[in-house]
């Protein structure tokens, strides 16, 4: 390292002094870069990514038994089965987005303990991430999604249940498991058009014999489909399906 | 896009005019070519808009039976691709509900066909339209938690487009959770869903309200991290994830709510090493596209070296680096001058204070590179006699070695030519060199330099610099306390 005296001011009329220089996000100097990023963002410019054929296999059907539906890309496989199975709740067969929802909707749905606790404290959980707020009633959660987070009032994954089978009991747990099926069939679908449903989840209702739950163990009140996260199909793991991107 | 080179220039005058008004609106746009489509037979992209009677007719149509439906569907979807028919569709009384209906469906190929016509709709260039998917938030959140790739990957380009629309987006979709749902989605192993969450997350970074309303809660969460581990990921692969999370970190780091968190991460030695690896890919010609990489990462070091932070300087003191820097400006010299002018920029910050890169500088005999850069274009003339200025002013053993490097006839030169801001600047280097080493002093007056600054003489803003130096021409010599001093503790060979 070569030596260096102690730092003089400039020497009038001249007026160098080594500044850093900081560049906000407006700055002059950062102009063509950031147009630059802006063409590549709209497609202008040739992507960085590698665009990948989506494999075309020949037909298969879905595994789950009672489904019929086919297909020809491992993609439209997983995201039916996305959709569909992944999250489904064993007792009356709803399919949810998320494993989060599917927890929230059993415990409320279908945990006798959950409603006898509810009764002396405020158990239902908001259901935005990151919001630890709980409630005393479903109505008060919904206020609460609709005031704070903005939520639409007809929000699909926030039912609540029937008043029919959520009033106080003091019946055995087999008594209750017992009044199960008939509810289901009266319950309010999770989809607003009722041509939605597809034609699985329904037959597997009706067919639900009635023997089969009572004979339920307490215990698998919790039990549900799942597969833990980091299982998915095909590639996904390494490259992921991408779409092929369209150049303007 | 076919462009003649007249509609090229237009283009380029129309963005530095957005981008000079902070108006430069980036949306991105995922559309599958039509031919990979599965089954759908007679799919042809209309050549007009549709009527109003066509696109209401095509929202009955998806009211229907399930193939009814998927047909319809897929027909919108493809008509959708025109404004006008956008605009049409918002404004049908309870479009949006239905299609929001067909969005949240479980039938999984309903669901995709939907989900493509809201982000169609995103992606309008018509606010008007973009903000009619408003009621689709809650939902296009909620799926972010889902598992499937594809799916997922749509709905995070079509978050991203609707934020960037405008301010009342975002007012909708903080309270809604937005950073929550991303830290959560960030742990996807997927790449083409990390790239889309980049995406999201740099559009919501560069909002004009940022500073403010999301960084700090950005920050506050997992996601510093994860972007610091992204930034440097798959770069051989693809580096589309690395290229979002570098624009992240650059919105973050310029915005200076708080770089000390990023720092005490570990940002500084994290770009540094992606830099020293950004340039072997450079010098091996391995993948295109790299300056979009570079360019932030040179970025958030420049801003985060201005912040003067305890320590910085020690972590990025790597003379690596200088070379890093100077491969970077050779390749890309001709074809993106900006990525010049943007390492310039980190080697003045480098410079400016700290004696190790003035001395690396000269070490490592990158002055000629520098001095090569001169006639590029005036705003790298003036960053290069700026670093000039910062190794000259360390000093005469400074200014000696930059003396024998030939400074003199590239600065004779670029007075000529200069306009009176690059002119100004080379009177002060010139300054310091007779300063400090006035042995240069008379060399530049043997080489013509007198009549290089006569020129310059009348200048209001350059004449009193003008007359001090040529004051110089007519003084003896004289040998300055620090020459003497010097010229036995200097080395003047290279080690």
């Amino acid at each position: 390292l070569l030596p260096v005296p102690a730092r003089a001011p400039p020497q009038a009329p001249f007026r160098f002094s080594p500044r850093r220089l900081r560049c906000p996000r407006e700055h002059e100097l950062l102009e063509d870069g950031d147009i630059h990023r802006h063409l590549y963002l709209q497609d202008i410019l040739v992507s960085v990514t590698q665009v990948t054929e989506k494999p075309k296999v020949s037909e298969f059907s879905c595994h789950i038994a009672g489904c019929c539906q086919v297909f020809d890309t491992l993609e439209g496989y997983e995201h039916h089965y996305n959709t569909l199975h992944r999250n489904v709740c064993s007792f009356c067969k709803r399919s949810f987005p998320s494993g989060h929802l599917l927890d929230i909707h059993i415990l409320e749905w279908h945990d006798s303990l959950f409603q006898i606790m509810a009764e002396k404290q405020s158990m239902y959980q908001c259901l935005v991430q990151g919001c630890v707020e709980k409630f005393k009633s479903s109505k008060d959660r919904k206020d609460h999604l609709v005031t704070v987070h903005l939520y639409p009032s007809d929000f699909r994954f926030d039912r609540p249940k029937k008043a029919k089978s959520s009033t106080k009991h003091s019946k055995s747990p087999l008594l209750q498991n017992a009044s199960m099926p008939v509810d289901i069939k009266t319950f309010e679908q999770p989809q607003v058009d009722s041509m939605e449903i597809s034609p699985v989840e329904n037959m597997e209702n009706a067919s639900q014999p009635l023997s089969s739950l009572i004979s339920l163990p307490p215990e698998k009140h919790l039990n549900r489909s799942r597969i833990p996260s980091t299982i998915c199909f095909g590639q996904g793991a390494a490259r992921g399906f991408k779409s092929m991107r369209k150049k303007i | 896009m076919v462009c003649c080179l007249q509609s090229v220039i237009v283009l380029f005058v129309a963005l530095r005019k957005a981008r000079k008004q902070q108006q430069l609106i980036s949306k991105r746009l995922l559309r599958e070519d039509t031919q990979n489509g599965e089954g759908k037979a007679g799919m042809e992209i209309p050549t007009d808009p549709l009527s109003e009677q066509e696109v209401l007719q095509l929202l009955r149509d998806t009211q229907k039976g399930t193939e009814e439906r998927k047909k319809s569907l897929s027909c919108l979807r493809q008509a959708l691709q025109h404004k006008e028919t956008q605009q049409k569709f918002v404004r049908l009384e309870g479009s949006m509900r239905v299609l929001i209906g067909l969005f949240t469906s479980s039938l999984a190929d309903v669901q995709m066909e939907a989900a493509h016509c809201l982000h169609e709709l995103s992606h309008s260039s018509d606010p008007a339209v973009a903000e009619a998917c408003l009621p689709a938030t809650s939902y296009l959140l909620t799926y972010l938690s889902g598992h499937s790739i594809e799916f997922t990957e749509l709905c995070l380009y079509t978050l991203g487009n609707l934020v960037v629309e405008s301010e009342a987006v975002r007012k909708q979709l903080l309270p809604q959770g937005i950073i929550s749902a991303l830290a959560s989605c960030i742990q996807s192993p997927h790449e083409a869903v990390l790239e889309g969450l980049g995406y999201v997350l740099s559009q919501l970074l560069q909002a004009k309200e940022a500073s403010i309303e999301i960084i700090p809660l950005v920050l506050d969460s997992a996601l510093p991290q994860h972007m610091l581990q992204l930034v440097c990921s798959n770069l051989e692969l693809g580096m589309g994830v690395a290229v979002e999370f570098a624009w992240c970190l650059h919105y973050v780091v310029c915005s200076c709510v708080n770089n000390a968190l990023l720092i005490s991460q570990g940002i500084m030695s994290t770009l540094v090493l992606l830099l020293l690896e950004l340039a072997s890919m450079v010098s091996k010609a391995v993948a295109d596209g790299l300056e979009l990489l570079i360019c932030p990462v040179l970025r958030c070091l420049s801003n985060l070296l201005a912040e003067e932070m305890e320590g910085c300087n020690m972590q990025v003191q790597d003379e690596r680096l200088l070379v890093a820097l100077f491969t970077f400006m050779q390749y890309f010299l001709n074809h993106h001058l900006f990525i010049v002018q943007e390492c310039l920029w980190l080697l003045n910050n480098l410079t400016a204070d700290e004696p190790f890169f003035c001395s690396a500088m000269l070490t490592l005999d990158l002055i000629p590179a520098l001095l090569q850069l001169l006639p590029c274009s005036r705003m790298v003339a003036l960053l290069v006699l700026t670093v000039l200025c910062n190794i000259a002013e360390k000093g005469c053993a400074y200014c000696q070695q930059l003396h024998q490097k030939a400074v003199l006839s590239s600065l004779i030169s670029i007075l000529t030519l200069s306009d009176a801001e690059v002119a100004g600047q080379c009177l002060e280097l010139l300054h310091l060199l007779f300063l400090h080493w006035p042995e240069a002093a008379a060399d530049f007056f043997t080489q013509a330099g007198l009549q290089a600054l006569e020129q310059h003489q009348h200048h209001p803003e350059l004449q009193e610099r003008v007359r001090a130096l040529m004051n110089l021409a007519t003084q003896p010599t004289a040998a300055s306390p620090c020459s003497l001093v010097s010229s036995a503790a200097v080395p003047s060979s290279l080690p």
